[in-house]
């Protein structure tokens, strides 16, 4: 009886050390994110933190909702609100309508032949969203290419006014959102089976009915993601709009930079900055029950 | 081509010839994805101070003004030791963080994972504006380190994230072999685990590098004087007018983003073929 209880004892203790061994074998692994931790919080986590205090503080030094009243009553700051909306709305629209074809045609396309297209939507998402904005504005404007050439073909007359509006803000925010539709989209699209297509068609669908029962509503999670993805970056847009609209098309953004840049109100660009992570954070959170987040990953524009 | 043309395309019965439109239309968009940007490219070797396309004359003296002009150059050298240095920076921090996360299998893992990966998702803008702000603090505002350290925390979620899928479909065991052998946690990770992941790793640092080289916003509140970033400038020069010597500029930086994103490939490419 005591000849086996000792080895047992002395198990029991070896099992307890081999346990702490893992357990600090598993804190010292988990301590090798501390470096990239202390960047996050450091600067990001603390200043964001910080400016969230700023933004309950008004002129005066003191607590106040003063920054977050503005909003609501200043007209000029509701029509900012406005745009931006607007804006967000007619290019995720855009881009659905644009990006949904196009997902479509190559989710069907060989493998081979998908790749080599496929580069025609990665070289735009990787060249630099400055360089494009640069390229519609050269386009759009009153001498440029697409005036001249809509003359010449007589669809119209006079040069019209294309960029430094909200006509130039959309198109050129447009084809620099479509990338992040189009992929998450053909991500989904290519993981559909596809057995229900051939099962539907079996059972007498035809190809309309075959699409719009069974192929669309299966490729609705990836075109929602999308879109919510697309919806949130624009929210946020700031270099497109600034110089695309010319100073007439005024997002959230821009108003955070100019109340910092030229009037050093950090309560009222807080308070906006706030609101603006609030409406981002949410939409995300939304997007994160249909499509994991980290598959859309990929620019950080 | 006929024969193609009814031929089914699809699950669905449909021939190619029935659905022609989509292919044309699908062409229409591509074209209108790349056409924009590569337009720029024959506009910058034009002689005209308007952007012609085609030139009528060609010449190189945007590029010359570009490369006589101290301020534009100061801007690049800034630029490329930027993105250079957050490469440095992030990718170590990153590929390290993400390994520990992915071994440690600590409940707090998944939480850190997504913390870590915020920078993704603020606004761009309060990422500038709270950088500025603590960079104001730490006296290190208008300096290079802030811009690296800024660029790197936005580097950060895409190293991660890349070498996080990697380390997802490799065996951990193999490292495990290499430690009952009497290999040291260390010397097992960069013997045995770094060389099956380092395309994740390279794919990562091209990435930070491109991340850093195209960055604006940040760039407009924590870079500055001297080192202004190459494209600070070129946005505060977009806003007064349109100057030929951008789309010099601009051509430089396609060239430098498709060679980035072509090593990419290449290395990509390897990892397929084994």
């Amino acid at each position: 009886m005591s000849e086996a209880a000792l080895p047992m004892a002395a198990a029991a203790t070896h099992a307890d050390d081999l346990r702490r061994d893992a357990r600090r074998e598993q804190l010292a692994l988990f301590g090798l994110a501390s470096p990239a931790l202390l960047l996050v919080m450091v600067v990001l986590v603390i200043p964001v933190g910080w400016l969230f205090y700023l933004s309950f503080i008004g002129a005066d030094g003191s607590f106040s909702l003063e920054n977050y009243e503005r909003m609501f009553d200043s007209k000029s700051y509701r029509r900012i609100f406005w745009t931006t909306f607007e804006i967000s709305f007619l290019t995720t629209g855009i881009c659905i309508l644009i990006g949904y074809p196009l997902a479509y045609f190559l989710a069907q396309l060989p493998r081979r032949a998908a790749n080599l297209c496929l580069i025609t939507v990665l070289l735009p998402f990787w060249t630099s969203l400055l360089v494009r904005t640069y390229a519609w504005l050269v386009l759009l404007q009153r001498k440029g290419l697409i005036n001249e050439w809509a003359i010449d073909l007589g669809l119209w007359d006079e040069p019209v006014k294309l960029a430094h509006n909200m006509t130039g803000t959309v198109i050129g925010m447009v084809h620099i959102m479509l990338p992040f539709l189009v992929l998450p989209l053909y991500g989904s699209m290519k993981a559909i089976d596809r057995d229900y297509l051939r099962a539907a068609a079996n059972l007498g669908a035809g190809p309309v009915r075959n699409f719009w029962t069974v192929f669309l509503p299966l490729s609705l999670p990836g075109l929602f993601a999308g879109a919510l993805i697309v919806f949130v970056l624009c929210l946020g847009f700031y270099v497109t709009p600034a110089v695309l609209g010319g100073g007439k098309v005024i997002m959230v953004s821009m108003k955070i930079a100019s109340n910092i840049e030229l009037f050093v109100n950090w309560g009222a660009a807080s308070a906006l900055g706030v609101v603006l992570l609030a409406a981002t954070l949410v939409i995300l959170f939304t997007a994160a029950r249909f499509v994991k987040l980290d598959r859309l990953a990929g620019g950080g524009h | 081509m006929a024969g193609w043309l009814s031929r089914p395309a699809s699950e669905t019965q449909v021939t190619h010839g029935q659905r022609l439109w989509l292919y044309i239309l699908a062409g229409i968009i591509m074209l209108l994805l790349v056409a924009p940007t590569l337009i720029v490219i024959p506009m910058s070797f034009s002689d005209s101070t308007y952007l012609e396309f085609p030139p009528e004359q060609w010449s190189t003296r945007w590029y010359d003004n570009y490369f006589g002009s101290l301020e534009w150059r100061s801007a690049t050298v800034t630029s490329l030791s930027a993105a250079f240095l957050t490469m440095l920076l992030a990718t170590p921090l990153g590929v390290v963080a993400a390994y520990g996360l992915h071994t440690s299998q600590m409940r707090a893992a998944r939480l850190t994972f997504v913390i870590l990966i915020t920078p993704m998702m603020v606004p761009l803008i309060l990422v500038a504006i709270g950088a500025f702000y603590v960079y104001v603090k730490l006296k290190i505002v208008y300096t290079l380190a802030g811009v690296v350290i800024a660029h790197s925390l936005l580097a950060l979620p895409l190293v991660l994230i890349v070498t996080s899928s990697a380390l997802k479909s490799y065996d951990m065991n193999q490292e495990m072999a290499a430690r009952s052998l009497g290999a040291p946690r260390w010397k097992a990770f960069l013997t045995i685990t770094l060389p099956q992941i380092r395309f994740a790793v390279i794919t990562s640092a091209l990435l930070s590098f491109l991340t850093s080289f195209d960055e604006v916003v940040v760039a407009m509140f924590v870079s500055g004087g001297d080192n202004s970033t190459l494209t600070r400038n070129m946005f505060n020069a977009l806003r007064d007018q349109i100057d030929p010597t951008i789309a010099a500029i601009s051509t430089i930086m396609i060239a430098i983003t498709t060679l980035l994103m072509t090593l990419a490939q290449v290395f990509g490419k390897t990892k397929e073929g084994g």
